[in-house]
């Protein structure tokens, strides 16, 4: 069984007349719910939810609130290397795109830990283009044990591994695990995907359980949002968490909800998420998992991020930067662009102005061998 | 009233038990600490960043008896890790277990937690683990060198006061250690309860670090957990527990 069977089920509903089915009634049951279940999830990501989003709000700050306390956890990423072999139409770092590419050597992993680490962030996740050939496994391992002397806890966001692979990186110190599917409706993922292995939809779908299976603390998923019709994207995602969640109980399951941002290129998504459209997925997603964190980007701008905290978000990069060595060497080629170009000393005086805490470290790695057993 | 609580070679005169999480900023901690009358405050060891200028420890006063958990272990060797660096970082050499292996309702696992009791109470350590109320599991930590026992009332965050209550109850009568009733207490009445019942103290943190007014509800508890605590010393007045039934079965004897 792997979460592919549950997929398989989604495609088969009809998606055509299926959200206009839920009823007022419908979502006031889900506002009511002790704990919300796959009905009641998808009642609160229907239309029939828009009028109820205020009181969605109200009850997601409260479980927020009473979970998570009046505390935002900050990290921010870091890109070690852009050599991508893939083709995805909505990434300026695709092997299409003429650009010098860059990956970092282990001084300069050095100077950029630094840089970051002087803003008081110890939390920090590192990201790669996809290449085994120029940002393999063992990369990334060399550059983990780099990171380990400035950072309390380092998560990874790079091609999807075997499970062995992920055990080596645990035990090299790597304590989380970011993979978006993307895109979950399987025949957009094909059209998006145009070249290289990431267009194996599977392999991809399945790899954030081999992180839980390889022991990570945390595995982080999400959907971008705008590539398909963000109701149908969001309640995969959603239940792509509950699965991992029962099945793995000693994985703390985390979301991301990143929207579309322009990139080198022309392409234009399928789905308009409006601010409200983002709004309702947060907010069903706290309902549905009250416990599982929820990790708000800088693609958002500064404005609407400023609301969001309030909602149901329970982490947040800060101080970003989507070029290799973008904190300390000059001129890479952004990712994508970012909107809220704050530093992490501001973000944190936003978080105090709104009563909440900025926490910079949360965890320890705990990788070293006790030699207990 | 001279009423202390020994534990671990320490005398408390507050039996109530405060945390650090949760503080919309940590500059609250310390009235808190006055407010509440509290002597014990636990602390994450995973949130404690020596390099920082906004460390947590630095905001408790020295009077306090330093707690350090070790909240994030997911399993004993985590947990005897954690203790080890906060003795080594000058936390002292107290103890909360913290071994929670289920991140949906975040219950304690008892049987990683009996283990990381046994490894650190050899070491000196004087250990106060986190549990599910459970009287064999109780009497395994006692057997392992445990201080005390903290069961919880309900899961952590949950304020949903004691649903554990009769567990509790067992435990309390059967163990000779101290029974700290953690996790779950959100409303003063409900710590009033667990010490009328019997409880040595209670540990609280989100209740106090969510409610609107922190400080007054530090107070709240203060107080409730002294007029439990008294109402038991005082000795509880019987409850009937059936009516006198009406016509009397047993009338025909007469
Ligand atoms: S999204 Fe990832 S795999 Fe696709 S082109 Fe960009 S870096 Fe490569």
């Amino acid at each position: 069984m792997s979460f592919y069977e549950t997929m398989a089920r989604l495609e088969q509903l009809p998606y055509g007349t299926l959200w206009s089915r839920y009823t007022a009634e419908d979502v006031k049951r889900a506002l009511r719910a002790e704990q919300v279940d796959e009905e009641g999830l998808m009642a609160l990501l229907s239309p029939a939810a828009e009028p109820y989003l205020e009181e969605m709000a109200h009850k997601a700050h409260r479980l927020t609130r009473t979970h998570f306390g009046h505390v935002m956890q900050l990290f921010t990423p870091m890109y070690l290397a852009d050599f991508c072999v893939n083709h995805c139409t909505y990434c300026s770092f695709s092997s299409i795109y003429d650009f010098p590419r860059k990956k970092l050597t282990l001084e300069e992993v050095a100077r950029e830990a630094e840089t970051i680490a002087a803003t008081g962030l110890r939390h920090i996740l590192i990201l790669t283009g996809e290449s085994r050939r120029d940002s393999p496994a063992g990369y990334v391992r060399d550059c983990v044990n780099v990171l380990r002397r400035y950072f309390s806890s380092v998560s990874i966001e790079v091609n999807p591994l075997s499970t062995a692979e992920y055990a080596e990186l645990r035990e090299a110190g790597v304590d989380g695990l970011t993979l978006y599917q993307e895109v979950y409706h399987q025949e957009t993922y094909r059209a998006l995907h145009v070249k290289g292995p990431k267009r194996v939809y599977r392999n991809r779908l399945d790899a954030p359980e081999r992180g839980c299976q390889a022991g990570f603390r945390s595995v982080n998923i999400g959907a971008l949002l705008g590539m398909y019709e963000w109701r149908q994207e969001a309640l995969a995602t959603a239940l792509h968490a509950r699965y991992l969640q029962d099945k793995y109980p000693e994985c703390e399951i985390g979301l991301s909800i990143p929207r579309f941002r322009p990139y080198l290129g022309e392409f234009n998504p399928a789905s308009d998420v409006t601010d409200r459209a983002l709004v309702q997925i947060i907010l069903a997603y706290r309902l549905f998992l009250p416990r599982s964190g929820i990790s708000l980007s800088t693609r958002e701008p500064a404005a609407l991020r400023d609301h969001l905290v309030q909602l149901g978000i329970t982490k947040m990069s800060a101080g970003v930067s989507t070029e290799v060595g973008g904190h300390s060497l000059e001129g890479g080629t952004p990712q994508f662009e970012i909107s809220d170009n704050r530093s992490v000393a501001e973000i944190a005086e936003m978080l105090r102005s709104q009563g909440l805490q900025p926490v910079f470290k949360d965890w320890d790695i705990l990788s070293e061998p006790l030699g207990l057993r | 009233m001279q009423d202390p609580l020994m534990i671990g070679g320490v005398t408390l005169t507050s039996r109530l038990f405060i945390g650090t999480g949760k503080y919309s900023r940590n500059t609250l901690i310390p009235e808190v600490i006055t407010r509440s009358g509290s002597q014990v405050i636990t602390v994450a060891l995973r949130r404690v960043d020596p390099e920082s200028s906004d460390n947590i420890v630095s905001h408790i006063p020295s009077h306090m008896t330093l707690l350090p958990n070790t909240s994030g272990a997911r399993t004993a060797e985590e947990a005897v890790r954690i203790a080890r660096l906060a003795r080594s970082a000058g936390l002292g050499n107290w103890v909360k277990i913290e071994v929670i292996n289920d991140q949906k309702y975040l219950l304690p696992d008892n049987m990683e937690t009996i283990r990381a009791t046994e490894i650190l109470a050899a070491e000196g350590f004087v250990v106060l683990p986190y549990m599910s109320p459970d009287l064999s599991a109780a009497l395994r930590l006692k057997a392992a060198g445990a201080a005390a026992v903290m069961p919880l009332g309900a899961p952590i965050g949950s304020n949903r006061g004691l649903q554990t209550k009769e567990l509790i109850r067992i435990l309390i009568s059967e163990t000779d250690l101290p029974v700290i009733v953690d996790a779950g207490i959100g409303r003063p009445s409900e710590a009033a309860e667990a010490m009328e019942m019997g409880a040595a103290a209670v540990l609280l943190n989100t209740a106090i670090a969510t409610a609107s007014d922190p400080l007054l509800m530090a107070e709240a508890f203060r107080d409730a957990v002294s007029a439990g605590r008294k109402a038991y010393l005082a000795g509880l007045g019987p409850v009937e527990e059936t009516a006198a039934a009406s016509s009397p079965l047993t009338g025909f004897l007469a």
